[in-house]
């Protein structure tokens, strides 16, 4: 940790909000004060300078113009680059996962993304909208992803990443698997929030953002019951 | 009228008729529906030869449709469509249903409105906000403020009565004007209804720059958009017109944002040429709305229900509600969109300190959301369970849209 408190960095919410984003800010900060570590969320608008000593940033969801919009303003920034250079954690949501990669597509047009994450992405024949589930990785020792989807873009991995999932309901990246990650770099298609719905993708992050790897366990019966009634009606819902 | 329509109309009467007969609606979208099969010109046959007002935009709709109703109403008698069956076949089913009248004031859902623009030929349309709403189907706010400004622009002609303080709105209500094209620009009436919202505009439409805000002021940071002078605001519990005359407004309708609908309608009503003075007392009468601020007393409890159905709405439910046992309901069917992310945009600190029920079919959703907002909260299964868990007294409910239903059927769908 770069301070004595937890400095979380929500990034352009002006322009990429549009999935209750400020959710998954709200909740690192609350898991982490739960368990007396301080945490501050700094909102950074897309007019001003991004500082580059957080712990941890999140990039949320947005539509096409706002994403493009965000990427360029992002590149030209460069505070993030140098932020993950120096070991900070990075969690992007949909088109905030996107912009991470290499590439993507808005407005009809192919857009450069950040380049953090060796992924690219384009447009699929039909925008997923759903629930989305899926089995993790098992090298992050965390249980199963549960989210909604609302995207039209396919993206596709390179060698440098691994996927966060792999499909068990919904698209994802592909139909296959969902989402990436890369040392302390993750993205996914879910909200819902992401870390509402997955507690436990919460705490991998406040791990790698403060390297204490066990983290008192808090009372999720909520959370619990939610992922339980969600998993329930994913499953009612594939049944013929 | 020709035969075609004529018999549209009727058969789309009878078919209203027979759904409320069946029990199966109240009729307000099977009969335009079967009508505009028949004869698929006929919502602009019904709209010909009357002077119609549409009101149009993310919130308020509704309500703001009642006051305008009962404020036009001075001069004869109004088509409404009061239901909330706000597309084409509810405008259709409720003109049909009214038979002539000389006037019409009908809510439009904001998707349709270039749509019902086309059909009607209003005289004026009435654009009261854009925000946030079903995040898995709508189109975002920056392109229905596109859609409706490419609708203004094909009816330079129609009147526009906006709200002031949404820049959004703004935009999408003064398209240039291209006198090569042999375009005017529009003639705008400017209401100040207030916004509590903010978060769908802090970039501007036109250029893409940063909205700045100071008080009730805001302007873009990169071209001359900014908040145009107001000629109808709410001013303490009155309305101030646009001669400086200030009129005090007495509703039954709870909070600021329903003074701002008021305000509305006065300024929608007098395109129409009636003053608010002989308007203004007319819009007491208004008491709820298709169930929206209806109050029911059941086993000691004074139930309210009050309707919220995105981000933006739920804001000014707080507002409204007294501070006394609230009860939340979230559903995320169809009608109400799947994703219920948008819980994350509420902030639901104002109901620290009452006691908080949580039900609906997504009522976990809710309760992970009102933890890290610190809000104490009681999970109910039924709505019974939640009246036997208050006291004797009011009892707010607050509900999003298959919710704030499934509660109105309990109270016998309550009006």
């Amino acid at each position: 940790m770069s301070t004595e408190s937890l400095r979380i960095v929500w990034i352009y919410p002006d322009l990429l909000s549009t999935y209750g984003d400020r959710g998954n800010a709200l909740i690192l900060a609350r898991r982490a004060q739960l368990r007396g570590m301080p945490a501050e969320v700094l909102e950074v608008r897309s007019d001003e300078k991004l500082p580059t000593t957080a712990d941890i940033y999140l990039i949320g969801g947005g539509e096409d113009g706002p994403q493009a919009l965000g990427a360029q303003r992002l590149i030209a920034d460069g505070g993030l680059h140098r932020a993950v250079a120096q070991g900070s954690v990075v969690f992007g949501v949909c088109a905030g996962y996107q912009l991470l990669g290499t590439s993507f597509f808005a407005k009809g047009a192919r857009c450069t993304g950040l380049g953090l994450l060796d992924i690219s992405s384009d447009r699929g024949p039909i925008r997923a909208v759903g629930e989305l589930a899926g089995e993790v990785d098992p090298r992050l020792g965390i249980p199963h992803l549960t989210g909604f989807e609302n995207h039209g873009g396919r993206t596709h991995l390179g060698a440098d990443v691994s996927p966060l999932a792999r499909v068990t309901a919904g698209v994802g990246n592909d139909g296959t698997t969902e989402g990436a990650w890369r040392g302390k770099l993750l993205g996914t298609y879910s909200h819902g929030p992401a870390l509402a719905r997955n507690p436990a993708l919460a705490d991998l992050l406040l791990r790698w953002a403060t390297g204490i790897h066990q983290l008192p366990a808090l009372d999720d019966t909520w959370a619990e019951r939610l992922r339980s009634e969600r998993r329930a009606a994913v499953a009612a819902a594939a049944r013929p | 009228m020709p035969l075609r329509a004529k018999v549209a109309s009727s058969v789309s009467r009878t078919a209203a008729a027979l759904s409320r007969a069946a029990g199966r609606g109240d009729g307000s979208v099977i009969g335009g529906w079967i009508g505009l099969k028949i004869d698929p010109d006929l919502l602009a046959h019904l709209s010909a030869g009357r002077a119609i007002a549409l009101v149009s935009g993310t919130n308020g709709k509704t309500t703001t449709t009642r006051l305008t109703t009962a404020a036009v109403g001075v001069l004869g008698r109004v088509a409404t469509n009061s239901f909330g069956a706000n597309m084409p076949t509810g405008h259709t089913s409720a003109l049909a249903k009214a038979g002539s009248t000389p006037y019409a004031v009908l809510e439009v859902d904001e998707h349709y409105l270039a749509q019902v623009l086309e059909s009607t030929e209003p005289h004026v349309v009435a654009l009261l906000n854009l925000s946030r709403d079903q995040l898995d189907r709508a189109k975002e706010v920056a392109m229905m403020a596109q859609l409706w400004r490419a609708a203004l622009v094909r009816h330079p002609d129609i009147r526009v009565v906006a709200n002031a303080d949404d820049p959004m709105v703004v935009w999408a209500a003064t398209p240039p004007a291209d006198p090569a094209q042999g375009h005017i620009p529009p003639h705008v009436t400017w209401f100040s209804a207030g916004q509590r919202w903010h978060d769908d505009s802090w970039v501007c439409p036109e250029c893409g720059s940063t909205i700045q805000r100071s008080g009730e002021q805001w302007w873009c940071t990169g071209c001359p958009l900014r908040r145009p002078a107001p000629q109808w605001t709410v001013e303490d519990d009155g309305v101030l017109d646009p001669t400086g005359a200030w009129h005090k407004v007495q509703l039954q309708l709870p909070g600021k944002v329903n003074l701002g609908n008021a305000a509305t309608a006065l300024a929608v009503a007098a395109e129409f040429g009636v003053r608010p003075v002989d308007a203004v007392s007319r819009l007491g009468a208004v008491t709820s709305v298709a169930g929206r601020y209806a109050q029911v007393d059941r086993d000691g409890r004074n139930i309210r229900l009050l309707l919220a159905k995105n981000p933006a709405s739920w804001l000014e439910a707080f507002d409204m509600a007294d501070v006394a046992p609230t009860l939340l309901s979230i559903n995320a069917r169809d009608p109400d969109g799947l994703d219920t992310s948008w819980l994350f945009d509420v902030d639901f600190a104002p109901l620290r300190g009452r006691q908080v029920l949580i039900t609906g079919d997504r009522a976990y959703d809710l309760a992970v959301r009102l933890d890290v907002n610190g809000v104490p909260f009681q999970h109910v299964r039924s709505f019974d369970e939640a009246i036997r868990a208050v006291p004797p007294g009011r009892l707010e409910v607050i509900a999003n849209y298959t919710a704030f239903q499934d509660i109105r059927a309990e109270l016998d769908r309550v009006n």
